[in-house]
């Protein structure tokens, strides 16, 4: 299967012991750190998870106390905790809507034309991201206060479709990459007009490059504290409402409400990496 | 339509279809760091109004007032950038060469912790770390944690919280890399007698190179600029450039300074990257 099988015609002179203990850390140790990792990346999220069915003895949910739904039953008990989340879902749609289209449009152009300057625009789609955050944000708050915009939902919303661009230019492209040349050729020869071929073959074929592409988009958006910290004003979104709450101690139901964005989330890369799987399959 | 006014339009096309990404970037991305170098060269105060007086002495202000904050940033973002590779190659050499059919699906619970929102993540890690808790129990019955020395705000609980939250990024690039790696060259390496550790420095490693790179990027540049985990996570003495950026613009008020203070951090780490990246020798592998 792999290269131990390779391995079994070997000189004499080589140590069978090394051999044996290469052969054992191959085969299991790299598993093993590799479990070891999946647990490290998912142990917070379990916490996230049994903290959000804690019925904590102060005002710190740091601490496993009693088990209770009441967070659950009571999701937006809490004053302000709802209508954050509520805000953050409309602006993470909003940016996701425009960032997908304008990502599209431009990933588009960038993968199935040859034009002057298409190097200069592919660097520019990266540098945003190249950027720390920190700086997107301070640099757009100097823009607003410069520009007199104010801060507030509409100031988040153009940040945040910004920095969605580029993420969407990169997933959609290569999709776009994949995709056989020919096809296209095909519709031309049919007298498809490249409108036609665009709407009637690239569209469809990229279809869940660019839906992964508005999923990553919402959920950057959703959860984007850093650069909606510097331009929110005196505006509350999800991120916004937990990172004031940390300073007094973090109700309960904010546990709730990540762990229900975390299981939809979840959930749809889930069916999207089954249907990658069986379409790999099939396709071999 | 005749064939010229076709030919016409294909040579626009690319360039309408550019525009609105082009136009929001100008708008959003670069025009705002032109205002972040002009306020940077500015005196004032908030409330009598900022004057563009092409003051450079802000910046001597920022470098020798703000220096540790810069080094302590420098620090904590490469201590992480290495223990997110450590834990990263392996996670994503297990996924491409030894998953089989749970391939996809692993690779999924790699981006998990992106879709549970930054900060409750981070928050999740002060249960983890926590003074009565299991972690710092156990390594002080190892007898690595005195009784009466804990992890939660200190360096290391800054450095683990910044390992953690940007470990994806660096796993997905090595995954990509590794994924893109014609297994044909390993085995080719396995026939001509290289060891299995062997066929790994010499075929394996080199080829994963760009996405190491890669990742380094992805991991570093948000590290540095982070100040979430050091809010979190640390305490006043683990405080890092991007909390310096944070307070001078959002309660001090001091725009100019701020803007310095982010105008030196852009400089510092396109200066580190480029170095690294010299040093590193990968530059023709992009």
């Amino acid at each position: 299967m792999d290269a131990s099988n390779a391995r079994t015609a070997r000189p004499l002179h080589y140590s069978a012991a090394r051999e044996r203990a290469a052969a054992f850390f191959g085969r299991h140790a790299i598993r093993v750190i590799g479990a070891l990792a999946v647990v490290y990346l998912l142990l917070p999220i379990a916490v996230v998870v049994l903290m959000s069915l804690n019925d904590p003895a102060g005002r710190y949910n740091f601490t496993f106390n009693a088990f209770t739904l009441d967070n659950w039953a009571n999701m937006c008990g809490p004053y302000g905790l709802c209508e954050s989340v509520l805000l953050s879902l409309q602006i993470a749609l909003a940016a996701a809507a425009a960032a997908t289209v304008i990502g599209v449009l431009a990933a588009y152009a960038l993968t199935r034309f040859d034009f002057a300057g298409r190097a200069t625009a592919n660097v520019l789609v990266l540098l945003p991201m190249t950027m720390p955050e920190v700086v997107l944000g301070a640099s757009l708050l100097t823009l607003y206060v410069n520009a007199g915009i104010p801060l507030g939902p509409v100031a988040i919303l153009l940040a945040h479709i910004m920095f969605c661009i580029s993420f969407v230019i990169i997933v959609v492209k290569a999709r776009l990459a994949m995709l056989d040349s020919r096809l296209l050729e095909a519709a031309t020869d049919l007298y498809a007009n490249p409108w036609r071929a665009f709407r009637r073959v690239t569209l469809p074929l990229a279809a869940p490059g660019i839906l992964a592409g508005a999923v990553l988009a919402f959920a950057l958006s959703f959860d984007d504290f850093i650069i909606t910290n510097f331009n929110s004003g005196s505006a509350m979104t999800f991120p916004m409402y937990v990172w004031g709450a940390a300073k007094r101690g973090v109700p309960p139901q904010v546990n709730v409400v990540a762990t229900l964005i975390f299981l939809v989330v979840m959930s749809l890369a889930v069916t999207m990496s089954i249907v990658t799987t069986v379409r790999a399959r099939r396709a071999r | 339509m005749t064939s010229a006014t076709t030919a016409g339009r294909r040579r626009w096309a690319p360039y309408l279809l550019l525009a609105p990404m082009v136009v929001w970037l100008l708008a959003f991305f670069l025009s705002p760091l032109v205002t972040l170098v002009m306020g940077s060269l500015q005196s004032g105060s908030f409330q009598e109004g900022f004057v563009f007086t092409f003051e450079v002495a802000n910046y001597v202000h920022v470098v020798t007032t703000y220096w540790p904050w810069f080094l302590r940033s420098v620090a904590f973002a490469a201590i992480a950038t290495v223990c997110a590779l450590l834990i990263a190659y392996p996670l994503a050499y297990m996924i491409v060469f030894k998953s089989g059919r749970w391939k996809y699906l692993l690779l999924v619970l790699v981006v998990a912790p992106l879709f549970a929102s930054f900060l409750v993540r981070t928050l999740a890690w002060t249960t983890i770390l926590a003074d009565q808790g299991v972690v710092v129990g156990a390594l002080r019955t190892v007898g690595l944690l005195g009784p009466d020395q804990w992890l939660l705000a200190t360096p290391v609980s800054v450095i683990a919280g910044l390992t953690y939250n940007f470990l994806p990024f660096m796993a997905l690039p090595i995954f990509v890399s590794l994924d893109r790696i014609d297994r044909r060259l390993i085995e080719a390496a396995g026939d001509l007698y290289a060891s299995g550790f062997r066929a790994f420095r010499r075929v394996t490693l080199p080829l994963s190179l760009p996405g190491i790179a890669a990742g380094t990027l992805l991991v570093f540049i948000p590290a540095a600029g982070d100040f979430v985990n050091a809010q979190l996570l640390g305490s006043v003495d683990t405080q890092m450039i991007g909390n310096v950026i944070d307070s001078q613009y959002l309660r001090a008020l001091d725009y100019p300074t701020a803007s310095a203070i982010s105008v030196t951090l852009i400089v510092l780490i396109i200066g580190l990257v480029a170095l690294s990246l010299r040093r590193a020798r990968t530059d023709e592998l992009f």
